[in-house]
């Protein structure tokens, strides 16, 4: 497999060969601010026990730190783990080695993104999208038009099932169609143009046409 | 030091409730909040999955308005009552302060359309500024009603006390159960306090943020409490518009109030239900009858 077209990865192996195996991964990883500590991981699996979610997940906290320092990128970057953790920190907070250990499911939730690996019909990458489009846009989301555009790109049947709730919530004045936004929003523009246009991060949003 | 406060997006449809009862609560110890102006979103999880670094940036802008609104120099705490809004802004202002590559990247960033940080701005919770610098003392000196008769699970959330947050300790936080106690509340011991609601996989992967929110609300019912208190918008929208869904879902009945933290505050200083947004609750909270009206408190 070519290690950056993680597109073409065709489902889990058990056995891989040194050379299929991304070097670089845990380098990039251990980028990001803190990172570093990536490599003390002991593999002591607090964070897997910590875990609300771990029990949903097709790789443990625990493996996924292994995967990344051993260079498992397809199975990495598909993986639906990152997806389903909801940042709540209980890993970050325990972990004896003091791993940022959510802020690296966001480090490979973003590389998932910008590489388009993530998994496609997966409802949290989209709803990521969407909500990250409209603050882009407005400054703001706006909760009621956000639930509607993650609906349509997800399962708009779904939309008819949470008709009742949504009716509660307009009834009791806790959610409305109207679009939020800043005043001033060129002043925001201005910002994001500015680090976009130094250079100053990767244009991790330009290869998928989120903009 | 002044204090503006941050609402948030949520604070604006979902959890109206909070920024109405917050408000009211202020207002009512004679400490009016001036909303930030043109303030913008904060970076949260969703966003921070896609720019870490515009994320920072983001609140980056909303502390520079801060310190434009209140002044140059002066020491600006910025009241943010949203959970998820707070770690984001604790996060970025940590950052800010503790890598400079990234400091610098921000700072020329917001230059660029003329504004400025200075790190001037305390990120505040409510729940710190309510004990810490209102303090009991006056607290109860404004007290009309007690609340005594409540059973009070309180319920602080993951990303309120994990893993920044300098006011409370992130393994067995203790601000809201003094708050309530002080004002005559009983709190329940309830060991999953700090433990995950689900976010926002109540919405997008249901069966499993269902599942996280049922497994508080049963254990909460089970330690005895009569209301469940919330601090974030998002735990308070999972844990109560979702109870009939839980209880379908997982054959059940889980049907328990679920309010504010602030809610209560304002009600035990006298005001109206309905300018509390309690009014907005799916699963109605009966404050007469939980704490009966003859337990007036003449504190002075």
């Amino acid at each position: 497999m070519n290690q950056t077209d993680v597109k073409g990865w065709r489902g889990w192996q058990k056995i891989r060969y040194e050379s299929d195996l991304d070097p670089n991964l845990a380098n990039e990883i251990a980028s990001i601010p803190g990172g570093a500590q990536l490599y003390s991981c002991i593999q002591c699996g607090t964070c897997s026990g910590m875990c609300p979610l771990s029990s949903y997940m097709d790789y443990t906290p625990r493996r996924i730190i292994a995967m990344i320092r051993a260079g498992f990128k397809g199975e990495v970057l598909t993986s639906y783990t990152t997806w389903l953790c909801a940042s709540c920190y209980a890993c970050t907070v325990e972990c004896p080695s003091e791993i940022a250990i959510t802020d690296i499911m966001y480090a490979v939730k973003r590389m998932a993104i910008r590489t388009g690996a993530y998994p496609g019909r997966f409802p949290t990458p989209v709803l990521a999208e969407e909500f990250f489009k409209s603050v882009e846009r407005n400054g703001r989301s706006s909760e009621g038009r956000l639930l509607m555009r993650f609906f349509a790109r997800t399962n708009p049947l779904k939309m008819l099932k949470q008709a009742g709730l949504g009716w509660k919530l307009l009834r009791r004045g806790r959610i409305s169609m109207k679009r939020e936004s800043i005043r001033r929003r060129p002043e925001l523009h201005k910002i994001m143009q500015a680090l976009e246009h130094e250079h100053m991060i990767e244009l991790e949003t330009a290869d998928r046409g989120m903009r | 030091m002044k204090y503006l406060y941050y609402p948030g997006c949520s604070l604006k449809s979902t959890g109206r409730a909070y920024e109405e009862s917050l408000l009211e609560t202020f207002a009512a110890l004679d400490r009016p909040l001036s909303e930030l102006n043109d303030w913008n979103c904060c970076g949260a999880t969703a966003y921070m999955s896609v720019s870490e670094l515009k994320a920072f940036a983001l609140c980056a802008r909303n502390f520079a308005l801060a310190e434009r609104q209140v002044g140059t120099g002066e020491e600006c705490n910025l009241v943010v009552p949203c959970a998820a809004c707070y770690l984001g802004l604790v996060k970025a202002r940590r950052y800010l302060d503790e890598y400079p590559k990234i400091r610098r990247k921000v700072r020329t960033a917001l230059a660029a359309a003329g504004l400025e940080y200075n790190s001037h701005t305390r990120v505040r919770h409510p729940l710190d500024v309510l004990l810490r610098d209102v303090g009991v003392d006056a607290l109860r000196a404004r007290q009309v009603r007690s609340l005594e008769g409540l059973r009070v699970a309180c319920y602080y959330g993951c990303q309120l006390v994990r893993p920044y947050a300098d006011f409370d300790d992130a393994h067995r936080p203790t601000t809201m159960d003094e708050l309530l106690q002080a004002l005559g509340a009983e709190t329940v011991d309830w060991p999953l306090k700090t433990r995950c609601c689900g976010g926002s996989l109540t919405g997008t992967i249901q069966d499993v943020g269902l599942r996280l929110s049922q497994v508080l609300l049963s254990e909460a019912i089970k330690r005895g409490c009569n209301v469940v208190a919330t601090a974030c918008p998002l735990c308070q929208f999972n844990l109560e518009c979702y109870q009939t869904a839980m209880s379908r879902r997982f054959h059940l009945t889980v049907d328990i109030p679920v309010v504010y933290f602030t809610q209560l505050v304002g009600l035990s200083l006298g005001v109206h239900p309905r300018r509390l947004g309690l009014n907005r609750l799916f699963v109605p909270f009966d404050f007469e009858s939980a704490a009966p009206a003859e337990e007036v408190v003449a504190h002075g």
